[in-house]
């Protein structure tokens, strides 16, 4: 088997801006230019669209490492956030927020030059701050159970209902029958700490279904013999 | 029916392959059983009693005579030779080796046949009308739909990990066969007020330990919205069907908790913002699915046929057996699994290669599975009766009993399976046994058996339910009075203190000779008697003496 991402060519592109992760998204159609610019099924009803791009575009990717927790275009890297969960210090560089420090702090951290992130536990809505998700450069969907897959939900929420074009992280129970579900409803990256999984991935060994009968994302196809259906990259 | 394309094939083939590989590992002792549990059950893989259980997907209970030749080699070669038809119109095998799954699997991609998603926490197979296409009843023939549900539903990324479990039932006849009002969504296609094709939409049934019906919760669902809308309903499940306890998880328990108004509401809030999306069907595409269920080329002017032989067994057969055909000259037939005494829903492999031949000489290559554990030849002519009849008697299905007191539905039970806490099969035949004489005296009553409260032999829409359960050690049945799974749905209730596996059947007779004692006549059948009593004369039958 060829490792996991040789099928997403463009996720191993050096830059993950937002631009290039649509194709991502993509993999194996005719791509137009501009895949983010495509109408969506329904228009962001951000007002922010300038901002968010500042934000997610500086999301920096982490040297790759054999030993780091962030699996990420076909490679395993060091992390670059660091978790605050409001109790110690605010550390310097990119920082993941529970939700509820984020509402409890907002002022505070509005000013704030380094990049932030946020993570969203499952059963937490986003609707209610929908108008602040282009402040965050990341935001991480937690799986605290492998059998727990509200995040697919949220993840796809994210990305077709409110826009958010930052990179969307699974962490908890990442396991290797999950990722091509996470791909697929919107994630780019992922944290893994599960052993098996982690020598799967490291030794491209996972095997899946790549044909799809959905379409997900943003960049939904709407022509072909059916619309709801497109084929992944053989 | 339909037919796979290359992308359906190898998306099957790939499928097969990644299950290989899982089998393999856990063979080699690199996967423990807990981390293959969730893999294999995604594959309808089951680990029963007393050894694997592999569930095949029958889609809406469509089979053609090479897939039924193909179970029937697989029953030979993998099997003891049997078959178990289920309610849900899957087929069962008890016997397979785990090593030999790969292979059986890859048979059935042979045929164009899965076991995708006949377990876990995803939407099951997908269930319809067994009479779909051929009744004289319905609006359209459902399939169409029931496949492009199928399509949506296979691998879903997003709802691949519900809260639990996630059936989908279709009928197009107002005449409910499918038991929509039993279903986590059930759809009724229909004419909506301008006459195009649609949906009302019932969400929230289901059996186990509490049962629901169904609630309407949207009468007038275009066609072209249809997976909009589903996705949808189930985004909300998904996202607030609760996760703290596995008796609580189904859709039914959050539509109740929530209201249906509220959940309505809530669906809709989400289906605002997709229902004009990539979801959308256009015309074409449901045209293009639709011509895989084209009717077959009927003979418009079929001969006279003579529906009455100097044989009072055939008489019977086709009073009970056969039904309303949308095309004169032409009736569907339901080949009874239930020969008196018998296992409800096993089929020999010598008797599923029996059948495809009777589908590919009268039937135009069809074969049903029905939720109640029959098989279905929906095209037959009238002519082609007595033939088929002659057929079904050389292989001891010619059981004129569909719809009667010996037609029962019951789940495996203890004699299979890993969570029955009774037996089943035992009781359904002893009781079919103790009444075959005189069931067509007690004409349409609808027995329905299930090993736990897990219900999968719904006992809780039997006009006599009966649940098996286990107490200090011993087993106990329960006795249910009064539920329905059609269109005039309702729950039974328990009638009192439970029955050993002797009493049951004495107390089940005791009911028919209570029904049979105050009717107001032969045409009013069991359901409609006991409506009009209430429980009470039979509840006074069965404790009185005690």
């Amino acid at each position: 088997m060829p490792p996991l991402e040789e099928e997403s060519p463009s996720l191993r592109a050096p830059s993950l801006s937002p631009r290039l992760r649509g194709e991502g998204r993509g993999e194996g159609q005719p791509q137009s230019p501009t895949p983010v610019q495509a109408p969506a099924p329904h228009p962001s009803p951000l007002p922010a669209e300038a901002g968010r791009e500042d934000q997610s575009a500086l999301a920096p990717a982490g040297e790759p490492d054999p030993e780091g927790p962030i699996w990420q275009a076909g490679a395993f890297r060091r992390n670059t956030w660091s978790r605050w969960d409001g109790e110690a210090a605010l550390p310097d560089g990119p920082v993941i927020l529970p939700k509820a420090r984020w509402l409890a702090e907002r002022d505070r951290l509005a000013g704030r030059n380094a990049l932030l992130g946020l993570q969203i536990e499952p059963g937490e809505p986003i609707d209610d701050i929908a108008a602040d998700l282009p402040r965050f450069a990341l935001i991480a969907l937690n799986f605290p159970k492998f059998s727990d897959g509200r995040a697919f939900s949220t993840a796809r929420l994210l990305r077709e209902k409110h826009g958010f074009a930052g990179e969307l992280r699974a962490v908890g129970n990442v396991l290797s029958d999950l990722l091509a579900f996470m791909r697929r409803v919107g994630f780019d990256t992922f944290e893994v700490t599960h052993p098996p999984t982690r020598r799967a991935l490291a030794e491209g060994r996972i095997r899946e279904v790549k044909l799809y009968y959905q379409p997900t994302g943003a960049d939904a196809p709407t022509d072909g013999t059916r619309p709801w259906l497109r084929r992944h990259a053989d | 029916m339909y037919r796979y394309d290359e992308f359906d094939a190898e998306f099957v083939r790939q499928r097969v392959a990644q299950f290989r590989d899982q089998v393999a590992r856990r063979l080699a002792g690199e996967l423990t059983e807990d981390e293959f549990k969730p893999l294999r059950l995604r594959n309808g893989v089951y680990l029963q009693l007393h050894a694997y259980m592999l569930r095949i997907a029958i889609p809406y209970g469509t089979l053609a005579p090479r897939q039924l030749r193909k179970l029937a080699h697989i029953a030979r070669t993998y099997d003891r030779g049997t078959g178990h038809f289920t309610t849900r119109q899957n087929l069962q095998f008890n016997w397979p080796r785990l090593s030999d799954i790969p292979d059986i699997l890859d048979e059935l991609a042979d045929v164009e046949m899965h076991a995708i998603q006949t377990s876990g926490n995803c939407i099951r197979n997908v269930t319809a009308d067994h009479f779909a296409g051929a009744a004289a009843d319905e609006v359209a023939d459902p399939r169409p739909y029931a496949e492009i549900i199928r399509q949506w539903s296979s691998l879903h990324p997003e709802f691949s990990w519900l809260p639990r479990k996630f059936k989908i039932g279709v009928t197009a006849a107002e005449h409910d066969r499918a038991a929509i009002q039993t279903h986590d969504i059930g759809l009724h296609l229909k004419r909506l007020s301008d006459g195009r094709l649609g949906f009302a939409v019932w969400v929230g049934g289901g059996q186990g330990r509490s049962p629901f019906l169904a609630k309407l919760i949207r009468d007038n669902l275009p066609e072209a919205d249809l997976l909009s809308y589903l996705e949808a309903v189930l985004r909300v499940y998904n996202l607030y069907g609760r996760r703290d306890n596995i008796y609580k998880a189904r859709i039914k328990i959050l539509v109740h908790e929530v209201g249906a108004e509220a959940f309505a509401a809530q669906v809709e809030d989400e289906w605002r913002h997709i229902r004009d999306g990539a979801l959308k069907l256009p015309p074409a595409e449901i045209d293009r699915i639709d011509a895989y269920f084209a009717p077959p080329p009927f003979d418009t002017k079929p001969p006279a046929a003579a529906l009455r032989m100097p044989d009072r067994a055939f008489d019977r057969w086709v009073t009970r057996n056969t039904h309303a055909h949308k095309q004169p000259g032409y009736a569907i037939v339901t080949i009874s699994l239930k020969p008196i005494g018998g296992i409800p829903g096993d089929a020999s492999a010598e008797q599923m290669d029996a059948i495809a031949d009777l589908a590919e000489r009268y039937s135009f290559d069809e074969v049903r599975v029905s939720h109640e554990q029959n098989l279905v030849l929906p095209h037959v002519r009238l002519g082609d009766l007595w033939a088929v009849y002659s057929a079904l008697k050389a292989i001891g299905l010619a059981e004129g009993n569909a719809g009667l007191v010996t037609d029962i539905i019951a789940c495996p039970g203890l004699d299979y399976c890993a969570l029955a806490n009774a037996r089943s099969i035992p009781i359904a035949q002893r009781i079919s046994e103790r009444l075959s004489a005189r069931q067509d005296e007690i004409g349409d009553l609808k027995i329905k058996i299930s090993g736990c409260i897990n219900a999968c032999g719904h006992h809780h829409v039997g006009h006599i339910g009966i649940l098996g359960v286990e107490k200090r050690g011993e087993e106990l049945y329960q006795l249910l009075l009064g539920g329905s799974g059609a269109e005039d749905a309702a729950l039974a209730t328990i009638a009192g203190p439970g029955f050993g596996p002797e009493g049951i059947v004495d107390a089940v007779e005791k009911v028919v000779d209570t029904y049979l004692e105050l009717r107001a006549g032969p045409q009013e059948p069991f359901l409609a008697a006991y409506r009009r009593l209430g429980a009470t004369p039979f509840k006074d039958a069965l404790y009185a003496a005690a």
